[in-house]
């Protein structure tokens, strides 16, 4: 009686444990996300201190000793930009993916898919040097000059004499990274698209096109935003193949002006200068604080996409077999 | 009579011109859509392309070896980056993979609660921070205070890009594990972790195993974290508490650098890195795709018949 009485303490014990183990291996993430955002935001602390809130809003960038002022303004304007044009050449292409596997016929879909993914697989310092010494010749000797030439006195979107090292390069390549995020997602939202509604639309006489705009898009239209919002997540945190390709100016002179000019985004700032900088200095803490802006940003458009994609999903659970 | 018959006619040839039309669309969308497809799979074969062609040029045995020569001499090669990826796969490894696992074991046998969707949820979140981001974390809280750069700072750092991945995957694969087993398990007296690692996790080793090697595959490549805690070194490995070489890193140093000879080494080093890391994804798919008649399942046949 009594031995089988301690062991079940002793089962108890053991199980405890464990499940104490596991919640402490969960809860690890939110530990680390509390921590990362104190250290930023305390390792930052001089500079906000020193600059305020127009850390913000300046442009200068200047770590000369004495002379020192930075302003965060650049490179930010430099992330939203290269950003919003990779989502603009991205996310049509994704969603156009998408759509052509989800539809074909497995022995077609499958392998492309595949490749598509695979997109996914190859290292960010790959698409750096691929954008570096092959993608930019052909881009800039075939689009860039052409366009340059023919708009580049009128409209100033295609002014600056292109060099290749610019926002519509490190765009593309930024393009090119986010589509098998955006792809792979959004497929999975159509396939979330009851067969019912499917049918129904056939039914009706719908081609496939049709069948898409009425049955597939309407019911997936969050889910795809969600995705293409993922895709944004993705494009704004990447920094490899951008610092590689923007051209890394700094200060004033990193604020888009043209598709042509270089610009800098504020993960390549950081990696660019990061092992420059001096801790003692606040050239350190202004690029924290350019880390913590972007971390806030990136927070806030990971935790909207996520929402998103994750209504989307579990409303295709309860929705079917009603 | 006869202006009924006209306007069947007319009806006719209106439905007619209309599903000429709706086909024609629905054609031009056909080709736009795999044109789509089309415009993403040329980069990623330019890209093979030009690593392999490139690459192969200046892959040779001393360029696996050595340690790099001076810059622009063309000389040496990426010995310590080789070495150097390997430790800190390794080591971030032994870090991340038992958080991981937990916190998957957590997400899908204690799941069921208010934390754990909160848990779930933030892995989600985190598994999109950008990378540059952890390491400057790691930085503050390994390489500042410790005052010098260290190779556990870098692991520490990729770790955290490996955790919420294989935590992740285990979950999923965990939650495919028929509950039935659990039951036969507690039916037999077993305690819950117990039950857990020798029942459960050895049905879903598989999904499991593919989900560490792809978060491995995922830091092999990853640099940004890199520049900030082991920086990079031409040396091999000598301590934990030196700078170290890595590929990705490697390859960024020599992009830099204005010579011809070092472009051509970076190529090679691309070309092993990417070697490593499509390896790793395409061991993964083939293995699955042909698990039962496959190369690998038929070598398990072939065995088994053999052994008969």
């Amino acid at each position: 009686m009594d031995k089988t009485n301690l062991n079940l303490k002793k089962r108890i014990i053991s199980d405890k444990v464990f499940k104490i183990g596991a919640t402490v291996a969960g809860t690890y993430v939110l530990v680390i996300v509390v921590l990362i955002a104190f250290q930023l935001l305390s390792e930052s602390y001089p500079i906000w201190e020193e600059e305020g809130l127009s850390f913000i809003t300046k442009t200068d960038w200047n770590a000369v000793e004495d002379r020192e002022s930075f302003g965060a303004l650049p490179y930010i304007l430099g992330t939203l930009t290269t950003s919003a044009i990779a989502m603009m050449i991205g996310v049509p292409l994704s969603i156009g993916i998408a759509m052509f596997i989800s539809d074909a016929p497995p022995k077609i879909g499958a392998p492309l898919g595949f490749m598509v993914e695979l997109l996914a697989a190859v290292p960010s310092v790959i698409y750096g040097l691929w954008g570096l010494f092959v993608f930019r010749i052909y881009f800039r000797d075939w689009f860039e000059t052409p366009l340059h030439n023919a708009f580049g006195d009128n409209i100033w979107l295609f002014s600056g004499n292109p060099y290749g090292l610019d926002i519509l390069t490190a765009s593309v390549i930024l393009a090119i990274m986010i589509i098998p995020t955006v792809s792979a997602v959004s497929r999975e939202i159509m396939k979330a698209v009851p067969q019912q509604q499917k049918e129904a639309a056939y039914m009706l006489g719908a081609t496939k096109w049709e069948m898409f705009k009425l049955a597939i898009f309407p019911y997936s239209k969050t889910g795809l935003i969600g995705a293409s919002i993922l895709g944004l997540g993705r494009a704004v945190g990447e920094t490899m193949a951008v610092t590689m390709l923007i051209g890394n100016a700094t200060g004033i002179g990193a604020i888009p002006s043209s598709l042509f000019g270089p610009s800098q985004t504020m993960s390549s700032i950081i990696a660019n200068e990061f092992v420059e900088a001096s801790p003692a200095s606040i050239h350190m803490p202004a690029l924290i604080g350019v880390g913590l802006i972007l971390l806030l940003i990136a927070i806030v458009i990971n935790v909207i996409a996520h929402l998103l994609v994750t209504r989307m999903l579990k409303i295709k659970e309860g929705a079917i077999n009603n | 009579m006869n202006s009924i018959q006209d306007r069947r006619q007319e009806y006719r040839s209106l439905f007619k011109q209309n599903v000429a039309k709706r086909l024609l669309v629905d054609k031009v969308v056909k080709i736009i859509v795999f044109s789509c497809v089309i415009i993403a799979i040329i980069p990623l074969g330019s890209i093979l392309v030009e690593v392999f062609k490139n690459g192969l040029t200046a892959i040779s045995i001393e360029f696996l070896t050595e340690t790099p020569g001076s810059a622009g001499s063309g000389e040496g090669g990426i010995g310590p980056a080789i070495q150097g990826t390997l430790i800190i796969i390794g080591l971030s490894s032994i870090i991340g993979v038992p958080i991981g696992v937990m916190s998957g074991i957590f997400l899908s046998e204690y799941g069921d609660n208010a934390l754990a969707r909160f848990v779930r949820f933030f892995n989600d979140v985190f598994m999109e921070f950008p990378s540059i981001i952890l390491g400057i974390f790691a930085f503050l809280i390994i390489v500042l205070v410790l005052g010098h750069f260290s190779v556990w700072a870098g692991a520490f750092a990729l770790s955290l890009i490996m955790f919420p991945i294989v935590a992740r995957t285990t979950e999923e694969s965990l939650k495919m594990v028929p509950m039935t087993y659990r039951e036969a398990g507690t039916a037999l007296g077993l305690k819950k972790w117990i039950i857990t690692f020798r029942i459960v996790i050895s049905a879903a080793k598989s999904g499991m195993i593919t989900g560490i090697l792809l978060s491995v595959s995922r830091i092999g490549g990853e640099t940004a974290p890199l520049i900030m805690t082991i920086l990079g070194s031409s040396q091999f490995f000598s301590s934990m508490d030196t700078p170290m070489d890595a590929l990705p890193l490697r390859i960024w140093r020599l992009s830099l650098l204005p010579y011809d000879s070092a472009q051509l080494q970076g190529w090679g080093a691309a070309l092993v890195l990417i070697m490593i890391i499509l390896g790793i994804n395409l061991g993964i798919r083939y293995y699955f795709m042909n698990k039962k008649n496959g190369f690998i399942g038929q070598l398990i046949k072939q065995r088994r018949n053999a052994t008969k």
